[in-house]
């Protein structure tokens, strides 16, 4: 008995981060061939490894099949009909952040993220990904000082070619999936982190990612790698314009962990969802994976999903050193006609591995919102434990949501707990925050917030902030 | 001392009020008025419509009225948000506490507070005056400070959450207070808590309407009149010796007294 159309009003937010910047770019030709990945490659004046590298993933991506297992309705995606290149056109060398397109920067700014000297964020280190390239990455020398590298990646690769050529790949593989073998060919920028033995990452490192092209793909890739006892806290952050077509992302992020290093990788995905009929909105197709590589290192992924027309990622951990630790803690709000199937794997290797796994996921409006993950005990994984949370909640008659834990184990000393709930905001409920003086939105919000509390706790300090907020503007409408 | 209470303005009026749900009547004509510091009780079996009138004076959405009037303090409510009439006074103590996972006690209350206290231009109180506020309610009814920190009601023994509801009363100072079977459920010595916090709370500028079905409550505070209700509407007002007169004789004596009148 809710009243229906007060939810759904509740629940309908405008993006405003839906602008587009007027700015000159440089695109090649729509379409992929081999020819393509060879001209991005030399725009980005690659080793021959790397292009070599390019050329094979795209041959594993032309004998790939696009993954339909999800289950996920969505227009056919036209592959010929993508620019799988666009950078703002700039000078040829920029040496300083004043020779960056003061439009550029105005951008930036716009989303929340100075970058000027004068207005950058005191504590966080930034990598502004606009399109395909990078614009510019904030605190390079502040990091320097402690050995720590954070640049773009194609950067890095004419810089730290050692560390690409030894690391790149060797998490997701070209052949891993469809959409990873299509970002192994034609990814074109995205950040490159790398802490060296001992250091503990002296300020939180982030990306903000930003789509302005309407008809070109977006291939970033990141990589992060965190030596012996090293430690570091990483920030992703995406938004795109609004339009009436389907923008393509496909990102791979590999992160890896040595003996006795920690890396904790925080999302705040708020991509153009579409508008209330499902039209138009980023197609969000991503293959994030870290390895426990090291004796008790551990990788943590936090991730609020609340963008997108469509979500298929699946942020996993190899746990492979003896006591290392595997985390996913995930908030996924869907709204409209989004369709998100997110999840983990924890696949659990070296002994005595545990990992967490706790997601929430938030169904509004006609909206589909899946949970998949898997937890894999190998045969050498003795002791290891699992406990994986899934809660999902509902709100208004129209939505669903599923969840679809997938559990092997080899290892019959392992421990695997599995606990999942669904529940709904009740008019009950609604009432009886709204009887004690609390607004109608306000109450779904807070109920909504303390559905998620598990989650938003894992975050960074004003991560979470962010992502609280994030979730009360989404879920704010036009009541009253 | 009746006469001079009714000097002031009422409190509540509630003017004929017939009310349904799903097409289905629940009140039939209910009239009743509250004057500053009057105490109410209404009476009657389950089902004949108690719970409902509070509930419709709270603002739940369920029901609709069909006929007849609510004012509080001379202006109709019947058009305000359930939380515009929290805001300016009204507090409804719920028989069934409702549970909310996730959200502390603690926020929960301070929230609720400073949407009260900024309808009465108040200054609105961050976490550590609020905590200050709340310590010294929380003595009323004898509830330990780690309640707070728990999610609102969940969890809660019936008893606690029954101590929650007074609390949340105590916080928000209501103009007029509507305790739903705020009795049931409770063991002797927690009635009597939550019956010594009502009467701190209360005073001569407020209005309490207690629904009840048993004298016990009322032995503990003591009612300036009482209300049977039955099949939707008020069919006897007397002063509070008709409760005990209720206690002897059940509820059959008022179906004779609805057969007499009929």
């Amino acid at each position: 008995m809710v009243n229906e159309n007060l939810v759904k009003d509740v629940v309908k937010e405008p993006y405003k981060y839906g602008f587009v910047t007027d700015i000159e770019t440089e695109k090649i030709s729509k379409g992929l061939n081999e020819d393509i990945v060879r001209l991005i490659s030399q725009k980005k004046e690659e080793p021959k490894y790397l292009l070599d590298f390019r050329l094979k993933a795209f041959k594993k991506w032309q004998k790939m099949k696009e993954p339909d297992w999800a289950g996920l309705g969505y227009k056919k995606i036209d592959y010929q009909d993508i620019i799988y290149y666009s950078a703002p056109k700039q000078k040829e060398k920029i040496s300083s952040l004043d020779e960056v397109d003061p439009k550029l920067l105005e951008t930036f700014d716009k989303l929340g993220i100075p970058l000027t000297e004068q207005k950058k964020l005191t504590n966080v280190a930034v990598d502004a990904v606009f399109d395909s390239v990078s614009i510019a990455t904030t605190f390079r020398e502040e990091l320097a000082e402690h050995g720590v590298i954070f640049c773009s990646i194609s950067e890095a690769v004419k810089n730290h070619s050692d560390l690409i050529e030894k690391y790149l790949g060797t998490v997701v593989p070209a052949s891993d999936n469809y959409f990873a073998a299509l970002n192994s060919a034609v990814f074109s920028d995205g950040s490159f982190v790398f802490i060296p033995k001992g250091v503990t990452c002296p300020m939180d490192l982030s990306s903000y990612f930003r789509i302005n092209s309407g008809d070109s793909g977006q291939f970033e890739r990141t990589l992060i790698i965190a030596e012996e006892s090293s430690s570091v806290s990483y920030l992703e952050g995406c938004t795109a314009p609004m339009f009436d077509t389907n923008t393509l992302h496909a990102a791979v992020v590999e992160l890896i962990a040595l003996d006795d290093a920690s890396i904790k990788y925080s999302t705040v995905q708020n991509w153009y969802a579409g508008d209330e009929e499902g039209i138009g909105g980023i197609f969000n197709f991503v293959t994030k994976r870290g390895k426990c590589l090291g004796k008790r290192s551990k990788i943590s992924w936090s991730q609020v999903e609340t963008g997108s027309a469509i979500t298929w990622k699946y942020p996993s951990c190899l746990l492979l050193g003896e006591e290392s630790v595997g985390e996913f803690y995930s908030v996924a709000l869907t709204n409209n006609l989004q369709q998100a199937d997110t999840g983990t794997k924890m696949i659990h290797i070296g002994p005595k591995t545990k990992s967490t796994i706790v997601s929430k996921g938030i169904s509004a409006g006609n909206s589909i919102n899946s949970y998949r993950g898997l937890v894999k005990m190998g045969t050498k994984a003795t002791g290891a434990r699992n406990y994986s949370q899934c809660d999902s909640m509902l709100i208004g008659d129209q939505a669903s949501a599923n969840t679809f834990p997938y559990i092997k184990s080899q290892q019959p000393n392992s421990e695997i707990e599995h606990e999942a709930s669904t529940c709904r905001i009740s008019e009950d409920q609604l009432f009886y925050l709204q009887s004690r003086g609390i607004e109608f939105e306000e109450a779904v919000s807070m109920m909504v917030s303390g559905f998620c509390r598990d989650v938003f706790n894992q975050l960074p300090m004003e991560f979470a902030a962010e992502a609280d907020k994030l979730l009360a503007l989404k879920l704010e409408g036009s009541v009253g | 001392m009746q006469n001079k209470m009714k000097e002031s303005d009422p409190i509540l009026e509630v003017e004929n009020l017939s009310a349904s749900t799903d097409n289905l009547p629940i009140l039939k004509g209910v009239s009743l008025t509250v004057y500053p510091g009057e105490i109410h009780a209404i009476m009657g079996r389950n089902g004949c419509g108690k719970s409902t009138l509070s509930k419709i004076i709270a603002g739940h959405p369920s029901y609709n009225i069909t006929n007849g009037d609510i004012k509080f303090l001379g202006a109709s409510i019947n058009s305000l948000e359930p939380e515009e009439r929290a805001q300016s006074g009204i507090f409804l103590g719920f028989q069934y506490p409702i549970e909310i996972p996730g959200v502390s006690n603690l926020e929960f209350l301070r929230v609720s507070t400073n949407a009260r206290r900024k309808f009465l231009n108040k200054e609105e109180l961050d976490t550590f005056d609020f905590e200050e506020l709340v310590k010294e309610k929380l003595e009323l009814v004898k509830m330990d400070h780690a309640f707070l920190s728990r999610s609102v009601n969940q969890g809660f023994s019936g008893g606690e959450k029954k101590r929650n509801e007074i609390l949340q009363m105590a916080l928000l100072e209501p103009k007029i207070a509507i305790l739903d079977e705020t009795d049931s459920g409770l063991d002797i010595d927690a009635l009597r808590i939550v019956a010594s916090g009502i009467k701190k709370i209360s005073n001569t500028q407020t209005g309490i309407i207690l629904i009840t079905h048993y004298q016990r409550l009322l032995d503990e505070i003591e009612p300036n009149y009482v209300h049977v209700m039955s099949d939707g509407q008020i069919i006897k007002t007397g002063e509070s010796n008709l409760a005990l007169e209720l206690e002897k004789k059940g509820y059959e004596w008022t179906d004779n007294f609805i057969k007499n009148t009929k």
